[in-house]
């Protein structure tokens, strides 16, 4: 359904911003690249194959506990070409600033966005400051886009997943999410989660030295496992099978989600990985992503069936079965 | 607020067993009633309707505070948020919540200042920010957020705010159990008891409701395992013929309740008669402010009229759905022009709302 005026749930990666991609900008812009609405566009330049991609970040408050919006902002493109299966190399960053910004506060992320680049191997060559009246920004908005190579070609996207594939997640999910809704200002909770942001670019790297068999790397940020796992089972024409007891999620992000009335599946990660991979693969892979810090606590969650395709399922660790559908709308704590 | 995760009550030994023990001892055909609209979503997304008998049907209550609060009010908020200089503080649920022709966040798009706050005492703040502005908060929800917010009025009385008003849109749950066994249609043989809005009132508040209704009645918590339980202890209760008014929340839950919340409710509130959507009026069943706070009495202040009537839009059956009449499937709107992302009705909405936990969870 189209509204007459943007509303913020347009942006809030689930369902709503997927109607305004397909009812808005993918009938101006539709080419094969762009259509495939992975992660980021892999392009053939004189016999290279190469990864694009872009992406804009804003986020309140623009410090929480494990990042700023500096390092999400090149943790996020890196892990976009990442998830083609490139090698990331370049960025590019443009701020927007909103008047009266203090300086210290714009030190401290340009400082997080090198430590970042650096910890990717990738590097920023060029950018572009603006600086607008007070008001008319929150404090600051940061676009990255970035190049990287695709060593060698691998037919991998969301549209990808075959029936029998392993899933597998690096690690506890929501932890993003839920570490910057406790800082917003209101929200009354001690809580020591932190944000997950990190450059994927190494696990990635790591699987690949182990199978080329992967169908679909993905990471789910806005909108959670649950609308990335929705949409690559609607783009694959394949059902997903899920287990709650195997989706790792920290005790106390459990917590808060349950107080909040929220489902961790929805939750924001910025440093989490979803792996689609041939069964017979799925150990190794999985072993793979354990030898990184970042994905000790890996996990296979599920598998591809053939039956309700387009549809996931999750046994519920009580052993019943419920639908997990994609985010409708921002998750909005209950009253009370 | 420091979180601990309730593991030892999601234990799903301790579920699947209590599935089964109610597989076993179900024969007769019942329809339970969760009240509260937490639980309702508790239910889907622990799957536990997957593990019932069919023996056993589950109907969610008129429990979910935005999806009762009636179609005339949301249009008064709406209204408020266009007078010049308001600022309307809401939960985040009420945002999306469809009036006649329009919603608070459709007004947000068009520049009115409207704003997400988690707690009363955020509007409170936003208040003492803006002294030459009028901040009105949307004061919705059972006795579980009412007394905070009448917190929130009595601060201001101390802190002598004058541009502080709430719009008190709240309800109590007892008046409204009793309603709906007096409404036509309704058939339930068993309560799940809301637990949040017990813990603030105490088993006691339903002793009366039980006394006249003998109907058997288990307050619950919300895991798995305790909604189980409740389920449990509903059956048994009915396959031997004893009703029973039972805590099933005892770690929660007392008997008197929260003393002095209820306290603070009282003294800034005072029972009155109140629109349920799908219910319509309740005696004694809304709170309103009292004289003594008139002055932080948003409908005092901007002349809001009463809401009087239940008035639902057109083909939405959320006044059935809220009282368990009928399930949203049977609603002819509900997936093909109602969708969370369009809604027609609140229940499509809400976090806790029937219709919206249906879409998302139900086959
Ligand atoms: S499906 Fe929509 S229209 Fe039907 S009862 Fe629910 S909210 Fe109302």
């Amino acid at each position: 359904m189209k509204t007459d005026k943007i509303l913020l749930d347009h942006g809030s990666g689930g369902r709503m911003s997927h109607q305004l991609l397909i009812d808005t900008i993918l009938p101006l812009f539709d080419n094969p690249i762009l259509s495939r609405l992975n992660d980021g566009a892999t392009v053939d330049i004189q016999g290279k194959r190469l990864a694009f991609s872009t992406d804009t970040f804003t986020v309140d408050p623009i410090f929480f506990p494990g990042g700023n919006i500096g390092d999400l902002a090149v943790n996020g493109t890196v892990n976009d070409l990442a998830m083609c299966a490139a090698t990331p190399l370049y960025l590019s960053v443009g701020l927007l600033i909103e008047e009266g910004f203090p300086t210290e506060d714009l030190e401290k992320i340009l400082k997080s966005m090198k430590a970042a680049a650096d910890k990717a191997g990738v590097q920023i060559v060029t950018g572009d400051t603006k600086v607008v009246p007070k008001g008319a920004a929150d404090k600051i908005f940061i676009n990255t886009s970035g190049i990287g190579l695709i060593p060698f070609p691998l037919d991998i996207g969301s549209d990808k997943a075959q029936v029998g594939d392993k899933i597998i997640v690096s690690g506890t999910i929501g932890d993003h999410g839920i570490a910057v809704l406790t800082q917003r200002e209101g929200m009354d909770f001690d809580s020591s989660v932190k944000s997950d942001t990190v450059a994927l670019n190494h696990i990635v790297k790591k699987i690949l030295l182990r199978t080329r068999d992967i169908r679909v790397f993905r990471d789910p940020t806005r909108g959670g496992l649950g609308t990335a796992l929705n949409e690559i089972a609607e783009k694959s024409g394949i059902g997903i099978r899920i287990y709650e007891d195997k989706i790792p999620v920290k005790g106390e992000v459990a917590g808060i989600c349950e107080l909040l009335g929220f489902d961790p599946l929805y939750i924001a990660n910025e440093g989490k990985l979803l792996v689609f991979v041939k069964a017979s693969c799925a150990e190794m892979v999985l072993e793979g992503i354990k030898t990184d810090v970042f994905g000790k606590d890996a996990c296979i969650i599920g598998e591809v069936v053939s039956d309700h395709p387009g549809k996931v399922l999750m046994e519920t660790r009580i052993g019943g079965t419920r639908i997990v559908d994609m985010l409708t709308g921002e998750q909005l704590p209950r009253i009370c | 607020m420091s979180v601990k995760y309730a593991e030892e009550y999601r234990d799903p030994e301790i579920s699947r067993k209590l599935a089964e023990q109610i597989r076993r001892i179900s024969r007769r055909n019942v329809r339970l009633m969760e009240v509260c609209g937490t639980h309702t979503v508790s239910i889907f997304r622990s799957g536990i309707r997957s593990l019932l008998p069919d023996t056993v049907s589950l109907l969610s209550g008129p429990g979910c505070p935005v999806c009762v609060t009636a179609q005339q009010e949301i249009d008064a908020f709406i209204s408020l948020s266009r007078i010049e200089n308001v600022i309307v503080a809401t939960f985040g649920d009420l945002l999306r919540v469809p009036g006649t022709a329009s919603s608070l966040e459709r007004e947000r798009a068009e520049g009115r200042d409207i704003r997400m706050v988690y707690s009363a005492f955020d509007a409170l703040d936003i208040a003492k920010k803006h002294p030459d502005r009028e901040v009105v908060f949307l004061g919705v929800g059972f006795e579980t957020t009412a007394p905070t917010i009448a917190a929130s009025v009595l601060s201001a009385r101390d802190m002598n705010l004058e541009n502080y008003s709430v719009f008190s849109a709240h309800k109590q749950v007892p008046p409204a159990l009793f309603a709906l066994m007096e409404t036509a249609g309704v058939q339930v043989q068993g309560f799940i008891l809301p637990g949040h809005v017990s813990v603030i009132i105490g088993t006691k508040a339903y002793i009366s409701f039980f006394e006249k209704h003998r109907i058997p009645c288990v307050i619950a918590g919300f895991e798995s395992g305790d909604i189980l339980r409740a389920l449990f202890m509903l059956i048994s209760r009915i396959e031997s013929d004893k009703p029973q008014l039972e805590n099933g929340y005892p770690r929660a839950v007392t008997f008197d309740g929260n003393e002095k919340a209820i306290k603070i409710m009282y003294e800034v509130f005072e029972p009155a008669d109140a629109v349920w959507r799908g219910l319509g009026i309740i005696a004694e069943s809304g709170l309103e402010i009292r004289e003594a706070f008139a002055r932080f009495d948003s409908k005092r202040k901007f002349g809001i009229r009463a809401c009087e009537s239940d008035v639902q839009p057109e083909g939405c059956a959320c006044g059935q759905i809220l009282t368990g009449i009928k399930t949203p499937p049977e609603c002819s709107l509900y997936k093909k022009i109602c969708t969370p992302m369009n809604p027609v009705g609140p229940c499509m909405v809400s976090t806790e709302g029937t219709c919206a936990a249906y879409y998302r969870y139900y086959e």
